[in-house]
C-alpha cells in the first residue's frame, strides 16, 4: 500500500512541474469580475477619448509650440520695431452678443441659434511702441471652435443635474463641434506613418524600394527613396531631378570611403556586399570619389526654387543646403554633421540589399502598427498654424503700412493694428470645419470632406461617427490588401463594423478600449536610453552596428543608438514606463528581424490597456477588483501601480497575450482585460455576435446605425433638420455589457417584440414580416418625425425688412383655410394640425428688397407674400416654434413639425442580426396563432430567414430572451460570454415550457393545433428609418391622397405620341410621353420562341416603318418608282424597312460604301 | 372522477391530438367533424346536449377560467374570435385638445386615452353608424380631462419623490371625468361612466404645465381598434392527457427524475413503492413542456396527447364585462350572426326567382 502510494507521489512529482511555487495542475485562481476595468477605463477616457485628448493636447499644449515656433512680428520698415508672442491661451466658449450681460452659453443655445460654440484665444503680446516696450496680456486674436467636453468646454465635469440644466445629454459622448448650429465630427484619419521606413516590392517591375516620408514639427512633409534601379540602388527625392546613385550620396554625406559605405550598408554580409559591389562601381564610372565631388554631382542636379535674388551659390552649396534641410528632413543635423542622416540613409539601403536577398524582408503597408491615426487636433493644429501665419504677415503687412508713413501725430501703437486685424482666424477656423475643407497651400495639403455632419439619425448612428476612421486610400482602386481584415486589427479596430460597398474596409471603427497617443517630447526618451546603457550611433561603424548581437535603437524612426542586451534594455525601459517615469504611452519592442529595439512616442498610434502578467501571474488580482467595486481605486491608480499598461499594435506583437487567464504560461507577459472588447461600441449591440455568420454582424452595425430610437435626453429641446424618435423605445430583454457600458439601455433604439418562426398567408417570402394588427395599435413600432423649418426675417442693406403679419381676411372677411393655424404674430399657433398646402409662417418681404437705391420709410414699403407652406401630403402637427436671432443680428425663426407614424405596410424591421425584412402584411389578433397561455405574438418571422443566414445568436437571443421574460430577469448576450444555452433551458423546462423554445400554438383562424411546434419568444426588433415603399397602405384615409398622389407620379401608358425626328422612333421616358421599350433581353425571349410576326411588329410596324423603293439592278434606294442611279422605272421594288435602316443605308453612302439590297421574293 | 361519457370521450384516441416529440399528429378532426365513416353519428340534439359541458374552474374578479367540452374546435375559436374583435366596448375615439403642455404629445396622449377601458355598459349606446353621424347622447359620452401640475407646499423637506413635490405629477386615468349630456345623467346614473382602473397612468406633469382636453367615446368593437378589445387576452388549450405505458413502466429508481418532467401535480409518486400514478384531477395543469421526450430512459413509458373537443377556456376581461358575462355576450353576438346569415338565405331563397347576381346585405 505505502509503495504503491509512494509510487504515485514519485508519479505527481514527474507530473507537477513546480514553478515558482504554481503547479501546472493547480487551478488558477482567476480575478472575477476584471471586466470591471473596462468600465473604470471608460469612466476615465469616456467613448470619444480619442477625439477629446487630441483636441486637449492641441489647446494645451500644441497651441503654444506653434506660437512659440513663430512668435516675432517684425517690420521691414522700422528695424527696431518687434512685437513677440509671449503667451497664448484658449479661453471658455462665452457669448459674443454685444449688449449680453451673461456670457456664459450653452453648446445646446448654440444647435438652437445657429452660431458657433467657440472659445476665444488670447495672447500676451510684447512690443515696442516707441522707445519702451509693451506687454500687453489677453490681447485676443480670435476664436477656436470648441470641441464639446474637451478641457475648454463648459460641459466637461458636470453632473448629470448641471448637464440637465443645460438641456444636454449626460450619454452624449461629445467629441464634435457645434459650427454655425450644426453638429460637426472631424473624422479620424488613417494615414501612413511618418519618419519609419518602409520596404517593398514591386514584383511586376522587379523593384525594391525603401521611402520614408520625413515630417518635422513645422509642417514639411517630403518622401525620400531609396530604390532599385536595374540593380542598382538609388535615392530619390522630390527635390533632386535625377536618380541619385546611392554611393554618391552616401558621400554627399561625408562618407567618402568606399570601404566605410559597404560596411554602413552591406556590413559584413557577402550577399550583401557582392548586391551592393555594382554600385561602387558606378560612382566610380560617374567619376565622384570624393565628398566634393558628390556633393558637385548633386548639385547640378538639385532643383532650385528661390525667391530672393542675391548672388548663385555654388552647385556644391546648394547639394549642401537640400541634404541637410530637405532630404530627410525629420532626422537631426547638428551644424554640418551629416553623419546621423548617412546612417539612416545606409540603413535604408540595407533594408534594400536585406529585401533583395530575402523577399519576406518587405514590410507591410496594411500592418497597422505602420499606420497613424491623424485626428481633429492635429488637424485643427496645422490649420491654426497656417491661419496664425497669415495672420501674422497680414499684421506685418499692415504695420509696415503705418511705419511707412513718415510722420504720424501720435505714437504707433501696434496693438491698434492688431484689433484691426479681422476675424481671419476665426472665420478661418469656422469656414473649415463647417465645408470640411483643409487647403492650407502652406504645406501643400488640400483635403475635402473632412468633416462630417454628426449623424443624429440613432444615438447609436452618432456614437458611431465618433468611432469612425476613414482611409486616406482611393476607393477606385482595385486592391484587396487595404480593405482586408488584418490580424494586427485585433483588439483596436473592430472587426465587424465597417460599411459595405465601395468603402468597405477603408472606412473602419475604433474597438471599445482603444486609445490614440498624442506626441510625447522625446528628447528625454533619448536622454533615457543612454542613461539604460545605450552607445550614440555617430559613435559607430558599420562592422558594430550590423554585428550579430547589436541591436539598434530607434527612437521614432531615427537611429541613435547601438544596444547589446536589447532585452534587458526592453525590460528596463518598461519598467521605468511602468513606474511612471515616462509616459504611459511610450511604446518600445524588439525587432528581431532587423535587429532592432524601437521606442515610439509619436502621436496617432492606437494603443489599448492590458493588464501585466509577471510570473505567470496577473498583477491585478481580486483584492484591486474589490477596490474597484468599492470606489476607491481607479483606471489611473492601476496605471500608476503599474498593474496594467497600454501596449501599441508593435509592442502588443512583441508580446505574450494570454486571452483567459488558464490560458498563462510561463512566458506570457500580459493578459487581455476582456476578450469582448475586441469589438465596437456598434458591433457590441449584437447578442451573441460569436455565433454569427461574420457578415451578418456587419449588416447589423451598418443597420444599427438606421434604428429609430431614443437620441438624447434631450432630444425634446432639439430642432433637428429631420429626427426620427420612437415613442415606446424599450431595452433589450438580451443585453450586452457594452449595451450597458454605453448607454443603450438608456437610449435604446427598439423594442422587443414576440416573435414566432413560422410560416404565415405567404405574405411573408422573401424576409417579409406579419405584424400582429393588435399590436400596433397598442403603440408598438411607432415612431415621430419631426421636420424643422427655417426661416430669416431678414433686414436688407437697403434699410427694408421682413415682415410676419397675421391671416389676410377674404372678400367675404373670412380667414381662408390655408391660414386658419396662424395666429395674430403670423406664426402657426404650437399644437396646431398642419394640413398640406398650410402655411405656418406668413412672411412677408417688402418688393424693393434688393434695389440699393431706395432710400424712402422702411415702413411704407409694398410688401409681397413669402409664406412657408406646408408641403408633406400627411397632415403634420406643429411641435414647437423658436424665434431667436443669430450672430448678425437676423431673427431666425425656426418651426419644428411632427407627425407620427404608425407602422404600415412595406416599413422596414430588423433584429439585431443583420436580418431586415418588411413588413408584408398586418393581421388581425383573432387571426395570429396563439399558444397555450394565450398569447399572440407581435411578428412572425419566416423561418427561412435561418438557414442561409445563419444567424445562431437570433435564435439564442430569442431563448435567452423568453427565459428572461419568464424569470424577470434581463439575460446577457455578449460576445464571446453572455448567458449560456444550456442555462437558458433549465429556466424554460422550470418555468414549464419545452427546453428548445418550441411552443406548442395554435391557428387563430381554424381554432384547430398546428402540426408543428413553433420557436416563440422575444427578440429585439429595430424599425428602420429607411422606408421602403411608403405610403403603400390605404388603409388611412389620410394617405389615400398621397397613395394617388404617388401613383399619379409614376403612371404612365402610350399607344401613339410623338416621335424622335432623326430615326423616327417613339421618344424615351414619361416626360416626353415616350414609348415602353421592348429591349434586346425582350427581343431575345421572342427570339427564343419563335414569334416571329410579334417581333417584326415591335420592332417594326408600331415603331419606325418606313416604304422604300429599291432597284433591284443596282441594289439600290431610289424613289416614286424611280432609280435615280439606273435611271429606269424597269426593276423597282417596293418594300417596308425599319427608318432607321434606312438612315444607315444612307449614312454608309455618306461614308463612301455601298450597302447594295438584294432582294428575292419570300 | 370524470362522468362516464366524459371518460369515453376523454380516452378516445379519436378524440387524441398527438403530442409528438417533434411534431402534432391528427390536428384536425374530420371533414364532418365526430363524424366517421361508415358508423352512424347522425346529429341528435339530446346526444349533443349531453355531450357539451360548460363547467367553470375559476372565477375572480377579472377572470374567468372554464372548460368547454363537446364542441369542435371551430364553434370554440369562433367564441375565442368573437371575444377579441366584436364583442363590442365603449372607448375614447375622439380627443380634442384645448391645452396640453405634458411632454407627452397630443397623439400619444390620445393613443394612451384610447386605450383606457370604461365601464360603460354598451347595451345601453347605440353604434355610430359613420365617422361623420352627428355625436348624440345615445352614441356618445363626454369626458373631460383638466389636470394642472403644482408645487406641493406641504412636502417634506429633502424629498425626491414627485409624487410627494408636486400635486398631480402623474395624470391617472382617475383623472378623467365624465361630464353627462342630454338624459345621460339619469341613464348611467346608478353606474357613472368611468375607467374601470383608476391607476393607468396617462402620462406625468410637472409644475407649470397642464393638460385639458375633451373626450368623445363611442361603441365599436375590437377588430377595428385593439382599445375597443373587451379581453386581455381570451384563449383556450387543449385538455393535456399523458396515458403511461403499462408494458413499459418508469424504474423506481428515476421516478422523481420522471416527475419532474411534468408540471407540479400531474405525477403522483408513492413514496414507498415509487410507484407512478397520474392525478386526473390535475392533468389540466400539466404545461405540455414535452420534458419527457428528452430523456432516452423514458422513451416509451409515456405518450402525451390532448383531447380534441376539450377546451379549457382561459378569459381576462379587461373592460365593462364581469368575466362571467363575456362568453354569454360571445354568443350573442354569435347568435345575430346567425340570424344575419338566416335572413340572407331565406332572401336568396325569395330572391332565387329571379336569376341575377345577389346582394349580400352588410353583416
Amino acid at each position: 500500500m505505502a509503495n504503491l502510494g509512494e509510487e504515485v507521489n514519485e508519479w505527481e512529482h514527474l507530473n507537477r512541474t513546480n514553478w515558482r511555487g504554481l503547479g501546472l495542475v493547480d487551478p488558477i485562481k482567476s480575478v472575477e469580475d476584471k471586466w470591471l476595468l473596462l468600465p473604470a477605463f471608460l469612466k476615465v477616457k469616456g467613448l470619444v477619448k480619442q477625439h477629446i485628448d487630441s483636441f486637449n493636447y492641441f489647446v494645451d499644449v500644441d497651441i503654444k509650440n506653434i506660437v512659440k515656433a513663430n512668435n516675432k512680428v517684425t517690420s521691414d520698415v522700422d528695424p527696431r520695431f518687434w512685437l513677440k508672442y509671449t503667451d497664448i491661451n484658449v479661453g471658455y466658449p462665452d457669448r459674443t452678443d454685444l449688449d449680453a450681460i451673461d456670457k456664459s452659453i450653452t453648446p445646446h443655445e448654440c444647435r438652437l441659434r445657429d452660431i458657433t460654440y467657440s472659445a476665444p484665444v488670447v495672447v500676451t503680446i510684447q512690443y515696442t511702441r516707441g522707445k519702451s516696450v509693451v506687454r500687453r496680456p489677453n490681447v485676443n486674436i480670435g476664436r477656436l471652435p470648441i470641441m464639446l467636453r474637451s478641457n475648454k468646454c463648459i460641459l466637461t465635469g458636470k453632473n448629470e443635474a448641471q448637464l440637465a440644466r443645460m438641456t444636454e445629454c449626460p450619454l452624449d459622448p461629445g467629441g464634435y463641434f457645434v459650427v454655425k448650429g450644426t453638429e460637426k465630427v472631424i473624422l479620424v484619419q488613417e494615414q501612413l506613418s511618418k519618419n519609419r521606413i518602409i520596404v517593398e516590392t514591386d514584383s511586376v517591375k522587379g523593384v525594391v524600394q525603401a521611402s520614408c516620408t520625413s515630417s518635422t514639427h513645422g509642417g514639411l512633409k517630403s518622401k525620400t527613396y531609396v530604390a532599385t534601379k536595374k540593380g542598382k540602388i538609388y535615392l530619390r527625392h522630390n527635390s533632386i531631378h535625377e536618380d541619385v546613385p546611392i554611393v554618391i550620396a552616401l558621400k554627399a554625406l561625408g562618407i567618402q570611403a568606399d570601404k566605410e559605405i559597404l560596411l554602413l550598408t552591406a556590413g559584413n554580409t557577402e550577399a550583401y556586399k557582392s548586391a551592393f559591389s555594382a554600385n561602387l562601381e558606378e560612382a566610380a564610372k560617374l567619376g565622384v570619389f570624393t565628398h566634393h565631388q558628390a556633393l558637385e554631382w548633386i548639385g547640378t542636379r538639385v532643383k532650385v526654387n528661390r525667391k530672393v535674388v542675391g548672388p548663385r551659390r555654388p552647385a556644391w552649396e546648394e547639394a549642401l543646403e537640400a541634404l541637410a534641410t530637405i532630404v530627410l528632413a525629420h532626422v537631426p543635423v547638428k551644424g554640418l554633421d551629416l553623419r546621423s542622416k548617412a546612417i539612416f540613409v545606409a540603413t535604408m539601403t540595407r533594408r534594400v540589399l536585406m529585401a533583395m536577398d530575402d523577399e519576406k524582408m518587405v514590410d507591410d503597408r496594411d500592418y497597422v502598427g505602420n499606420k497613424r491615426l491623424e485626428l481633429a487636433g492635429q488637424l485643427l493644429a496645422l490649420l491654426f498654424e497656417d491661419l496664425f501665419k497669415t495672420f501674422n504677415s497680414n499684421l506685418k503687412s499692415s504695420i509696415d503700412k503705418v511705419l511707412k508713413k513718415p510722420s504720424r501725430t501720435n505714437e504707433f501703437d501696434a496693438f491698434n493694428t492688431m484689433q484691426f486685424q479681422g476675424d481671419h482666424i476665426t472665420s478661418g477656423f469656422i469656414r473649415a470645419i463647417s465645408t470640411g475643407n483643409w487647403s492650407l497651400k502652406r504645406f501643400k495639403m488640400e483635403r475635402a470632406g473632412v468633416t462630417h455632419v454628426l449623424s443624429r439619425l440613432s444615438f447609436i448612428s452618432a456614437l458611431g461617427m465618433m468611432t469612425r476612421i476613414s482611409s486616406q486610400f482611393e476607393k477606385t482602386r482595385k486592391v484587396s490588401g487595404p480593405r482586408a481584415l488584418q490580424p494586427s486589427q485585433w483588439g483596436m479596430l473592430c472587426p465587424s463594423d465597417t460599411p459595405e460597398g465601395e468603402a468597405c474596409g477603408l472606412v473602419k471603427n475604433l474597438a471599445l478600449m482603444t486609445h490614440i497617443t498624442t506626441d510625447v517630447e522625446e528628447e528625454p526618451i533619448v536622454r533615457l536610453a543612454f542613461m539604460l546603457g545605450v552607445e550614440d550611433i555617430s559613435l559607430a561603424t558599420g562592422t558594430e552596428i550590423y554585428g550579430p548581437h547589436t541591436f539598434v535603437v530607434n527612437v521614432n524612426g531615427t537611429i541613435v543608438g547601438l544596444t547589446r542586451y536589447p532585452t534587458r534594455f526592453v525590460s528596463n525601459f518598461r519598467r521605468l514606463r511602468r513606474a511612471g517615469r515616462l509616459s504611459e504611452f511610450v511604446g518600445v519592442y524588439i525587432n528581431h528581424h532587423h535587429h532592432a529595439v524601437h521606442i515610439a512616442s509619436d502621436g496617432g498610434r492606437i494603443c489599448r490597456p492590458m493588464i501585466i502578467v509577471e510570473s505567470g501571474r496577473p498583477r491585478v488580482t481580486s483584492d484591486h477588483i474589490m477596490l474597484l467595486k468599492k470606489g476607491v481605486a481607479t483606471f489611473d491608480d492601476f496605471l500608476r501601480k503599474g498593474l496594467v499598461e497600454y501596449l501599441d499594435v508593435n509592442e502588443e506583437n512583441d508580446s505574450y497575450i494570454a486571452l483567459y487567464e488558464s490560458d498563462i504560461v510561463p512566458t506570457t507577459t500580459h493578459l487581455e482585460i476582456e476578450p469582448f472588447t475586441l469589438l465596437g461600441a456598434v458591433a457590441g449591440l449584437i447578442p451573441y455576435p460569436h455565433h454569427n455568420q461574420s457578415p451578418r454582424n456587419t449588416y447589423q452595425c451598418a443597420m444599427g446605425k438606421q434604428a429609430i430610437g431614443a437620441i438624447g435626453y434631450n432630444q425634446f429641446n432639439r430642432i433637428d433638420t429631420l429626427l426620427y424618435l420612437s415613442v415606446y423605445p424599450q431595452q433589450p430583454m438580451v443585453k450586452t455589457k457594452t449595451i450597458e457600458l454605453i448607454g443603450y439601455d438608456r437610449l435604446p433604439a427598439g423594442q422587443n417584440a414576440t416573435v414566432a418562426v413560422m410560416s404565415y398567408s405567404g405574405y411573408d417570402i422573401e424576409d417579409a414580416l406579419i405584424l400582429n394588427k393588435a399590436s400596433l395599435d397598442r403603440g408598438y413600432g411607432r415612431c415621430q418625425v419631426l421636420r424643422k423649418n427655417a426661416t430669416l426675417i431678414r433686414k436688407y442693406p437697403n434699410g427694408t425688412f421682413d415682415r410676419l403679419a397675421d391671416a389676410p381676411l377674404d372678400e367675404n372677411g373670412q380667414i381662408q383655410k390655408k391660414y386658419d393655424i396662424v395666429q395674430l404674430d403670423g406664426l402657426a399657433g404650437v399644437g396646431e394640425r398642419v394640413d398640406p398646402g398650410d402655411v405656418y409662417i406668413n412672411k412677408q418681404t417688402p418688393t424693393n428688397a434688393n434695389d440699393n437705391s431706395f432710400t424712402g420709410q422702411a415702413a411704407a414699403v409694398p410688401y409681397k407674400n413669402s409664406p412657408m407652406t406646408y408641403k408633406s401630403p400627411v397632415a403634420g402637427y406643429i411641435d414647437k416654434v423658436l424665434v431667436s436671432d443669430t450672430e448678425n443680428d437676423q431673427t431666425l425663426i425656426k418651426v419644428l413639425i411632427r407627425q407620427t407614424r404608425r407602422p404600415e405596410l412595406g416599413d422596414k424591421f430588423s433584429s439585431r442580426h443583420g436580418q431586415k425584412g418588411v413588413c408584408g402584411l398586418i393581421v388581425n389578433q383573432e387571426d395570429m396563432p396563439f399558444n397555450d397561455q394565450g398569447i399572440n405574438p407581435d411578428t412572425i418571422m419566416n423561418p427561412h430567414g435561418f438557414p442561409s443566414r445563419m444567424t445562431v445568436g437570433k435564435m439564442i437571443e430569442l431563448l435567452a430572451g423568453k427565459a428572461g421574460v419568464l424569470s424577470g430577469k434581463l439575460q446577457y448576450g455578449t460576445a464571446f460570454g453572455g448567458s449560456k444555452v444550456e442555462d437558458m433551458s433549465r429556466i424554460l423546462i422550470e418555468k414549464g415550457f419545452n427546453y428548445a423554445g418550441k411552443d406548442m400554438l395554435t391557428s387563430g383562424i381554424t381554432g384547430e393545433p398546428m402540426e408543428a411546434y413553433v420557436y416563440f419568444g422575444p427578440i429585439y426588433y429595430q424599425k428602420l428609418s429607411e422606408i421602403v415603399v411608403a405610403y403603400l397602405s390605404s388603409s388611412l384615409n389620410s394617405s389615400n391622397l398621397a397613395t394617388e398622389h404617388m401613383v399619379m407620379d409614376k403612371m404612365h401608358a402610350r399607344a401613339r405620341g410623338p416621335r424622335a425626328t432623326l430615326t423616327r422612333q417613339p421618344t424615351e421616358g414619361r416626360s416626353r410621353e415616350g414609348g415602353l421599350r421592348l429591349g434586346e433581353m425582350e427581343r431575345d425571349c421572342l427570339i427564343g420562341y419563335g414569334a416571329t410576326q410579334l417581333l417584326l411588329e415591335r420592332l417594326m410596324i408600331s415603331s419606325d416603318k418606313f416604304e422604300v423603293n429599291a432597284c433591284q439592278e443596282c441594289g439600290l434606294m431610289g424613289y416614286n418608282g424611280w432609280c435615280t442611279y439606273c435611271k429606269s422605272s424597269k426593276r423597282m421594288a417596293q418594300l417596308t424597312i425599319p427608318y432607321a435602316a434606312k438612315l444607315l443605308f444612307q449614312e454608309l453612302m455618306a461614308m463612301n460604301v455601298i450597302p447594295r439590297l438584294v432582294l428575292d421574293d419570300a | 372522477m370524470p362522468t362516464a361519457s366524459t371518460s369515453h370521450s376523454t380516452f378516445d384516441p379519436r378524440h387524441h391530438v398527438g403530442v409528438h416529440a417533434e411534431r402534432v399528429s391528427n390536428v384536425s378532426s374530420t371533414d364532418f367533424p365526430g363524424y366517421y365513416p361508415d358508423e352512424d353519428h347522425s346529429w341528435d340534439l339530446d346526444q349533443f346536449n349531453q355531450r357539451l359541458k360548460v363547467k367553470v374552474q375559476r372565477l375572480s374578479g377579472r377572470s374567468i377560467e372554464f372548460d368547454l367540452v363537446g364542441t369542435d374546435a371551430s364553434i370554440a375559436n369562433a367564441f375565442r374570435r368573437i371575444l377579441i374583435a366584436e364583442v363590442p366596448t365603449i372607448s375614447v375615439e375622439r380627443v380634442y385638445v384645448w391645452d396640453n403642455t405634458s411632454v407627452v404629445v397630443d397623439e400619444i396622449l390620445a393613443q394612451r386615452i384610447g386605450l383606457v377601458p370604461l365601464n360603460v355598459d354598451p347595451a345601453w349606446m347605440d353604434t355610430k353608424e359613420t365617422t361623420n353621424d352627428q355625436a348624440t347622447d345615445r352614441n356618445t359620452l363626454v369626458f373631460r380631462l383638466k389636470v394642472a401640475c403644482e408645487r406641493n407646499k406641504n412636502a417634506p423637506k429633502g424629498s425626491t419623490d414627485p409624487r410627494e413635490m408636486y400635486i398631480n405629477s402623474d395624470v391617472l386615468s382617475s383623472h378623467l371625468e365624465w361630464e353627462p349630456q342630454g338624459e345621460q345623467a339619469t341613464v348611467f346614473a346608478s353606474s357613472p361612466p368611468a375607467p374601470t382602473n383608476p391607476n393607468i397612468v396617462l402620462g406625468k406633469l410637472r409644475p407649470g404645465q397642464e393638460i385639458d382636453i375633451e373626450m368623445h367615446a363611442v361603441k365599436g368593437v375590437g377588430k377595428d381598434h385593439a382599445k375597443f378589445c373587451p379581453v386581455a387576452t381570451a384563449s383556450y388549450r387543449l385538455l393535456p392527457l399523458v396515458i403511461l405505458n403499462p408494458e413499459k413502466p418508469v424504474p423506481p429508481h428515476l421516478a422523481e427524475k420522471f416527475q419532474k418532467c411534468f408540471s407540479p401535480g400531474v405525477i403522483r409518486v408513492d413514496p414507498q413503492t415509487k410507484a407512478i400514478s397520474l392525478d386526473e384531477q390535475n392533468m389540466r395543469k400539466e404545461s405540455m413542456s414535452r420534458e419527457v421526450y428528452r430523456h432516452p430512459e423514458f422513451e416509451g413509458c409515456t405518450q402525451l396527447a390532448r383531447v380534441r373537443d376539450h377546451f379549457l377556456f382561459s378569459i381576462e376581461s379587461e373592460g365593462f364585462y364581469p368575466p362571467e358575462r363575456l362568453l354569454p355576450e360571445s354568443i350573442s353576438v354569435m347568435r345575430g350572426k346567425i340570424a344575419n346569415i338566416r335572413r340572407a338565405a331565406e332572401a336568396l331563397l325569395a330572391d332565387n326567382n329571379n336569376a341575377g347576381d345577389v346582394v349580400m346585405a352588410d353583416a
